[in-house]
């Protein structure tokens, strides 16, 4: 026959490379080189990084629009968790306060004013105490108010003399603290005595219900992240099917079959972690001037705070991680629905 | 090689499909599987190469290859005992999106061997079956014939200890068929044990092979 004539050389030559190949096997499998296979297996890897990478730029549509909506997720809880750092920064000299300030009548001499200071220093839970003067209070009040302008139109300096005590810190306790303030309020020239720890606790505990507030929503839009990158991850799943049944059939492991979408998963969260972290440092760009205007008007040194270096490394590694669940929990249970041992 | 031993096969909604079946493949042995359709064929190429659902169909007997257990095989052995053989489709199952030198190298990259070991026994597999020159082509654009022999390129590119072809010649002219025959021989004579499912009654009997013939799920004949 015809192309019996055609093939008769090759197998000739095939049987000597069948020979030849059960050799190479022997070396390169049972006699096993240790760094031979380690090259192999870290191709295997490098190549399912980069092949998932380049599915990703191919099905360039799907894959914007969930790193969009990542994104935009994983912003959403980075731009509230910035925020209250922010106003954190705000409020974090005030934290250690636990000042109070004796508001005494108008009629009070600066010299009863000093004596009465002198008084208070005796008392053995009593730290320091500091009088401000009328004068000293208005500056002040020009300088953090800007009120300036009103305040200088009135014929008469209606603040008071104020004593700042701070007690010691053995004196924490709410308790003592109050008793001290109602010893304070007893002394005829005080008018009026505030703590100032009141608000400031009020304050602190306002920040840490936003803090709380900022776990939660980081928590849901975590989740919001792992489902979507499961989505994702289930639709590339289902176009790839066939490739995945063929894979087993030629004797792939399960975790040879996931690996490439396990790198989806991670690429997917890598990008949206990283695009997050554009979005919220150019929101935050956008604000800087607006806040900081507005920080000059208080004469505060407060400074806007972007993200850090260790919180953006948190940030990738996180979105990362979440994609590589989101799509790990989907592969395990397609894994299971398609049917292939 | 392999062995069937008394085994039974049931699907709760369709009965018995495989009843008492037994026999053994040596080495180096080659054999038809015919029978018409629904005799059992499928089922039993199904069993041998794992893609049986345990939980669907309550198996009895002892299939015994190369010292592998199968009709108690864990999940996570499969693919490890899906290494030494090589599995060849009617359908072909290529991957239509890869070249053919992709699709012979599937197995060997699974199996993590180095860029250049794969590189050398894929050409030697594709020179084997007759497709040298055309690993950069795509499965799609070769004919019935050639995307067929890919398929034996890539069950044949890990030198399994067993073939096992469903249909292998169910697409192909009368020619093309003797000359992929022809290929399972060289096979054979490298060691090779080869099990071929086909009810081309006219291709089994002008081949001079051991021939086993399913009917109703039982084994009528075994001769040669």
């Amino acid at each position: 026959m015809n192309h019996e004539s055609k093939y008769t050389p090759k197998y000739k030559n095939n049987n000597r490379i069948i020979e030849a190949k059960k050799n190479t096997k022997q070396t390169s499998l049972v006699g096993g080189d240790f760094s031979d296979k380690l090259r192999a297996y870290r191709d295997l890897h490098a190549h399912a990084l980069f092949s998932s990478l380049g599915r990703l730029v191919a099905s360039r549509l799907n894959a914007v629009l969930t790193i969009i909506v990542l994104s935009i997720s994983i912003s959403l809880a980075c731009g509230f968790y910035l925020l209250v750092e922010n106003v954190q920064q705000l409020t974090s000299d005030l934290e250690s306060s636990n000042q109070i300030s004796l508001f005494l009548r108008d009629d009070v001499s600066l010299a009863s004013a000093t004596k009465l200071a002198n008084g208070i220093k005796l008392d053995s839970s009593v730290q320091t105490v500091k009088v401000i003067t009328k004068e000293q209070a208005l500056k002040e009040f020009e300088d953090f108010s800007g009120f300036g302008d009103a305040v200088r139109a009135l014929e008469k300096n209606p603040l008071p003399i104020v004593l700042q005590v701070i007690p010691k810190n053995s004196l924490e306790e709410g308790q003592n603290i109050e008793t001290l303030v109602e010893n304070f309020k007893q002394a005829g020239e005080v008018d009026f005595a505030q703590l100032d720890m009141q608000w400031v606790k009020r304050l602190q505990l306002m920040i840490d219900v936003a803090q709380m507030s900022v776990v939660l929503l980081g928590g849901l839009l975590s989740l919001a992240v792992l489902f979507i990158t499961g989505n994702t991850i289930r639709l590339e799943l289902y176009t790839r099917k066939d490739e995945i049944i063929i894979a087993k059939l030629v004797g792939a492991t399960n975790s040879f079959v996931q690996r490439p979408f396990l790198y989806s998963g991670f690429w997917i969260g890598f990008f949206s972690g990283v695009s997050a972290w554009f979005i919220v440092t150019i929101m935050m760009l956008i604000l800087k001037q607006p806040v900081e205007k507005l920080s000059m008007l208080y004469n505060s040194g407060f400074h806007l705070l972007f993200m850090g270096f260790f919180e953006t490394v948190a940030l990738i590694f996180v979105s990362a991680g979440l994609g590589i669940s989101g799509s790990w929990v989907v592969v395990q249970l397609q894994l299971k629905q398609l049917n292939v041992r | 090689m392999l062995t069937f031993d008394a085994v039974n096969m049931r699907y709760p909604e369709v009965g018995d499909v495989l009843r008492n079946v037994s026999f053994h493949l040596e080495k180096s042995e080659i054999a038809f599987l015919t029978g018409h359709s629904g005799a059992g064929k499928s089922t039993l190429f199904r069993l041998i190469a794992m893609m049986e659902d345990k939980k669907k169909s309550t198996l009895r007997g002892q299939i015994t290859f190369n010292n592998h257990n199968l009709s108690k095989v864990k999940s996570r052995q499969i693919p490890f005992i899906r290494r030494e053989m090589g599995l060849i489709f009617q359908d072909y199952k290529l991957l239509n999106d890869r070249t053919v030198f992709d699709n012979v190298a599937l197995p060997l990259i699974i199996m993590g061997y180095s860029y250049n070991e794969i590189s050398r026994r894929v050409r030697a597999a594709l020179d084997k079956v007759g497709l040298r020159g055309k690993e950069k082509k795509f499965p799609l654009t070769l004919s019935g014939g050639e995307q067929q022999r890919i398929g034996i390129a890539r069950a044949i590119v890990n030198q399994p200890k067993l073939i096992l072809a469903d249909e292998p010649t169910g697409n192909l002219d009368p020619e093309l068929s003797a000359e992929i025959m022809r290929l399972f021989e060289q096979f054979k004579q490298a060691g090779t044990t080869v099990l071929i499912v086909t009810h081309d009654i006219s291709l089994v009997s002008k081949l001079n092979h051991r021939i086993l013939k399913l009917d109703h799920g039982q084994l009528v004949g075994d001769v040669g």
